[in-house]
């Protein structure tokens, strides 16, 4: 088997003397499309902050490609492939929903700290940020600042910072949270289209996006991983049943 | 022809502006003042390298200008004494690496919060310079400072600096590059991304970026601006003394730049002209100069904390919208109690700073061609009286500008749809 594209192994965080994760491991392949779920409060954002270098864990540690990357700075994280959304969004909202964009993908392309380029001229990198503003329907609000925007617009333009910066490994948090029907639709799609030959862990509520995505599923529970296995299996599994999908299936 | 005139037409201005101003007002006091000016306008706009653009409040943005200043002045001694070969024109340029130095060391120790430990440490770093100032003579030279003469044989141009106008020549010069290299820096992936780390620093980590490491760099580059402007300083002045690193001259540039406002390129350049000219002429006229200059900091960060720049940007739209007339009554009608009320406490102001400064308090005093004793209770009670008025007046004014304000947004809204 080739290695993973994310690996945990007896990961655990506690804050003070509160665990929230217990020992998770998890290995998610390449290309792999890979769902999160379990009740409010299990640890999955949790996790996603120990993934993403924004907490450092406890014990354990996480590989990325085959690389360690638990102890590293988000930064470095993001630049050896990773990038991640949030679950209450987290843009910047005074620049321009254009200006939002553009600097998700400077770093990628390479212009890095350069202050002898002028963005306007950088033709590959503007042509880039016209094409993920068309992907996530945000091509005619372009000159609005980001805080001016209708909230699934905001969810929207999380995705596409997000995925800017072409990165292998993609961790979405409850992108579609607080969305109407239609809007989870178009969201869904988009996280289609944007996560193409990559992988995605997406943590989720809406249990039609879950099994509409996803090619395996983990279920997190009061920090431990209680099963994972594709979605059909998932949907017959008595303790998950038990645990957790109880209510919202049946 | 119309793009190049849209790009650059406002640049093109500035240069025939700088080049004409002289020879339009033409005294010596007119000409000292722009020299001020031209020095203070590159200050504030590197300040808001930091503020405006890259979300620091410094508080010791004045040691980068005090370093640069006394590093040019050390160099402009070594031109006149033959050890140097530096054309006296490239001095600024030694002033700003003097800047960019310190700040690259200064800038990696405090950068790696913004907010209040920025805030705090940037005035530990003013204080521990102001300290050492008196600690190392032979760099900042005590209490009487460093003095030089900038009439050289070394020059580019042919000017001797002998003439105040070829010193402002000079200084419109540096100021026009400096200011034209800054607007360009914020078209750059560094200027951007400064933009991103000042509204979230914690997502520019997610999208590659040390944040450390783009607020040192915006730092350094503004560093090196206030030392262009130092070194500006020691040619203006050619004395410079430890005041110049001081907490003084940082409060001044981050209220000059404040009240310009930080939300726009050109608010700086605006707070710079202004607050020079107040400091200028308003302490020609009156003692409590520094008074009424912080009354109208106090009161454009109460009521108008986008500095002037964005009062002016907020109308774009509305003249675009040919809607100005729909708010002019409503200025109006606050301009008066905004008069009365300022009278009233400018009465006050005099009042006391008559009785507890002047030499003879007994003497009468005289505002507005009316001469009365400083003492005399009707003096005191009008003016608490006018001042009292004119805030009751101002408040109910201010709901007017409201508004006119909601509608004037409402039409505009309409006439979007
Ligand atoms: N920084 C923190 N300090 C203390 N407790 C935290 C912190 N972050 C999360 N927690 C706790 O961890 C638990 C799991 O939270 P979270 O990971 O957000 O759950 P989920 O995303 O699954 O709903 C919660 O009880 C929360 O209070
Ligand atoms: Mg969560």
């Amino acid at each position: 088997m080739s290695t993973p594209a994310l690996k945990l192994a007896g990961v655990r965080k506690n804050f003070g003397s509160s665990q929230i994760i217990n020992g998770v491991d998890l290995e998610v392949s390449r290309a792999e499309r890979h769902a999160i779920i379990g009740p409010n409060g299990a640890g999955k954002s949790t996790l996603f902050n120990l993934i993403s270098g924004f907490y450092q864990v406890s014990a354990g540690y996480i590989e990325l490609g085959g690389h360690i990357i638990s102890g590293l700075p988000p930064h470095r994280i993001n630049r050896l492939g990773l990038s991640r959304s949030f679950q209450v969004t987290n843009i910047f909202p005074k620049m321009s929903v254009f200006e939002n964009i553009r600097c998700a993908l400077l770093w990628s392309m390479g212009y890095r700290y350069s202050f002898w380029h002028f963005c306007d001229r950088l033709k590959r990198v503007n042509e880039k940020t016209e094409q993920i503003l068309e992907m996530i329907h945000l091509a005619d609000r372009r000159h609005i600042p980001a805080a001016m925007l209708a909230y699934a617009e905001q969810r929207a333009l999380e995705i596409g910072i997000t995925i800017a910066g072409d990165t292998n490994v993609i961790l979405l948090d409850e992108p579609t949270a607080g969305m109407s029907l239609s809007e989870t639709e178009r969201a869904v799609e988009l996280i289609h289209k944007v996560t193409q030959d990559k992988t995605l862990v997406i943590v989720e509520h809406d249990m039609s996006v879950v099994f509409n995505l996803a090619d395996r599923i983990s279920v997190l529970v009061y920090g431990e991983i209680v099963a994972t296995d594709t979605p059909d299996n998932i949907r017959q599994n008595q303790e998950v049943q038990e645990a957790y999908l109880g209510k919202e299936i049946a | 022809m119309l793009l190049f005139m849209r790009r650059y037409g406002i640049w093109l201005a500035a240069v025939i502006v700088c080049v004409v101003l002289p020879y339009i007002f033409t005294s010596r006091l007119s000409l000292t003042l722009f020299c001020q000016m031209g020095i203070a306008l590159i200050f504030a706009l590197s300040y808001n390298m930091l503020l405006g653009q890259g979300g620091m409040l410094s508080f010791g943005h004045a040691v980068f200008y005090g370093i640069g200043g006394f590093l040019a002045m050390h160099a402009l001694n070594k031109i006149s004494g033959g050890t140097l070969p530096l054309p006296i024109e490239l001095l600024p340029l030694v002033g700003g690496l003097g800047g960019l130095a310190a700040g690259i060391v200064f800038g990696w120790l405090s950068t790696e919060r913004s907010g209040t430990t920025f805030a705090l440490i940037s005035l530990g770093i003013g204080e521990l310079i102001a300290a050492s100032a008196l600690m190392l003579p032979s760099f900042f030279g005590g209490e009487e400072g460093i003095s030089a003469n900038r009439m050289v044989q070394t020059t580019l141009t042919g000017f001797r600096f002998g003439k105040q106008i070829e010193v402002y020549f000079l200084i419109a010069f540096w100021a026009i590059v400096s200011a034209a290299l800054m607007y360009l820096h914020t078209k750059t992936p560094l200027g951007r991304v400064a933009n991103a780390v000042r509204d979230n620093p914690e997502r520019a980590a997610f999208i590659g970026y040390n944040t450390r490491a783009v607020r040192t760099l915006q730092f350094s580059l503004s560093a090196f601006f206030a030392g262009i402007a130092g070194g500006l300083f020691a040619i203006n002045y050619e004395i410079i003394t430890a005041e110049t690193v001081g907490a003084l001259a940082s409060g001044s540039v981050l209220m000059m730049t404040y009240v310009g406002g930080v939300g726009h390129f050109f608010g700086p350049i605006l707070g710079a002209i202004l607050v020079t000219f107040m400091q200028v002429s308003l302490a020609g006229i009156t003692h409590a100069w520094l008074l009424y200059f912080g009354l109208l900091f106090v009161g454009m960060v109460l009521w108008a904390p986008t500095g002037m720049a964005g009062i002016i940007m907020m109308h774009e739209p509305v003249w675009k919208a040919g809607l100005m007339k729909r708010l002019l009554p409503s200025y109006l009608l606050i301009a008066l109690p905004s008069l009365v009320m300022f009278v009233g406490v400018m009465i006050l102001v005099e009042i006391n700073y008559h009785l507890s400064l002047s030499i003879n308090p007994e003497a009468a005093l005289q505002l507005f061609g009316i001469r009365f004793k400083a003492q005399s209770p009707v003096a005191w009670s009008t003016a608490i009286l006018l001042a009292a008025i004119g805030f009751v007046f101002f408040r109910a004014a201010k709901r007017k500008v409201s508004r006119s304000w909601d509608e004037v947004t409402q039409t505009m809204k309409g006439g979007a749809v």
